[in-house]
């Protein structure tokens, strides 16, 4: 039951993108498109799901058990950096099609602020194993779902008659304020989350 | 003033190259952290410090670092100077460590610090990155300062905590929830936009 929670906190009530902030950089770099914003969108939830499990272990077996805590984040971004680049090559040798798909994706990755959040809130929040895989699962699908509805409403907006200083980032900004208000409507599902 | 002079490599990250409204660089902080004017000082001076202390380093060791490693040996470097502030901010100032949460460890992966490594400490002098790095810090503080401030007046109806708005004013509450952050940033950047244009 906890884990389903945790699901739907992440993935509505508490979306990545539109109510933490995280991930706006590619939020707002690849949202124009519906096909690579779906492709953006499961190559994060595939990287941060391995994350979650990775700086998990890390965090636990390693850093705690040898008193080295404030190694924490060089630890975490040094394993994010890593872990993309062998996912990469991975991906690359062993399953072509899907790294014909996500492949220039995964780059971008590395700097995505979603993924640090992600692992970072998960060790503040003090879940264990099976909680951080599903937390990191659920902001995974929450970041690709903003995207991908982002994605949808920005395709529309190439008709629209947008006022000129507003054109490309502002209005983009402006219609992300207004998706977050909606997603607001989610908040009294859950208390806490 | 000259391109590649001291004083265009400062001023250009004020209002020019501004890393927010113009680059478009750092946006998470940028929001999450802009909802009173105080967390936005907060964050921006952690930011001017992270990015001077960085830029210093990566522009004395550039000659060393191989080019294959470098973005690594950058995330490195600013890691450990975002350990420093967070665990500084924690010993100081526990409140404000508190309501920034997650957001200090983040600055790690903050758009602007990597992008003025790779664009402008790894290829120039120190001198030069050292002012860079401040125009660039000082250019994003002050965006965040305007946005933190714009959201607590009309979300609270405080400045700094201190009332400045009187008894009749009705506190617009979503300025200081995820949808005013995005609308008060995107009104920015178009008032940005205008401006340029007339000049």
């Amino acid at each position: 039951m906890s884990l389903l929670i945790i699901i739907i906190a992440t993935v509505l009530v508490n979306n990545f993108v539109l109510s933490y902030f995280l991930g706006i950089c590619p939020f707002l770099g690849v949202s124009g498109k519906a096909s690579s914003a779906i492709g953006m969108g499961f190559a994060v939830t595939f990287v941060m799901t391995l994350t979650a499990a990775i700086t998990w272990l890390i965090k636990y077996k390693v850093l705690l058990p040898f008193h080295l805590p404030f190694l924490e984040y060089v630890s975490f971004i040094l394993v994010i950096a890593s872990l993309v680049q062998f996912v990469e090559m991975f991906l690359k040798k062993s399953v072509p099609g899907l790294y014909r798909a996500l492949g220039i994706y995964l780059p971008l990755i590395t700097t995505n602020c979603a993924i640090l959040g992600m692992a970072l809130l998960g060790s503040l929040r003090h879940y264990n194993f099976i909680e951080n895989l599903v937390f990191g699962f659920g902001a995974g699908i929450g970041f690709t779902l903003a995207l991908v509805i982002m994605a949808g409403i920005r395709e529309e907006l190439e008709f629209a008659d947008v006022p000129k200083p507003l054109q490309g980032a502002g209005i983009t900004l402006i219609l992300a304020g207004l998706l977050a208000l909606a997603f607001m409507g989610f908040s009294g599902m859950i208390s806490g989350g | 003033m000259k391109k590649g002079s001291a004083s265009y490599e400062f001023v250009k990250g004020l209002w020019k190259e501004n890393p927010v409204l113009v680059m478009l660089l750092g946006m998470c902080p940028t929001l999450a952290v802009s909802n009173s004017a105080i967390n936005g000082v907060a964050m921006g001076l952690a930011v001017i410090f992270v990015l001077v202390m960085s830029s210093l380093i990566v522009s004395a060791i550039r000659k060393l670092i191989p080019s294959e490693v470098r973005i690594p040996s950058f995330i490195v470097v600013i890691a450990t100077f975002v350990t420093m502030t967070d665990l500084f901010f924690k010993a100081k100032y526990p409140d404000i460590s508190k309501a920034l949460g997650p957001f200090i460890p983040l600055i790690i992966v903050n758009c602007i610090i990597l992008a003025r490594q790779e664009a402008f400490a790894s290829k120039n002098s120190i001198g030069l990155s050292f002012v860079d790095a401040l125009g660039m810090g000082l250019g994003f503080t002050w965006v965040l300062f305007l946005l933190g401030s714009i959201r607590e007046i009309l979300g609270f109806g405080t400045w700094f905590g201190h009332r400045v708005l009187g008894s009749w004013f009705h506190p617009l509450i979503v300025m200081i929830l995820p949808p005013g952050a995005f609308i008060t940033l995107g009104v920015l950047v178009g008032l940005k936009n205008m401006i340029k244009k007339e000049s």
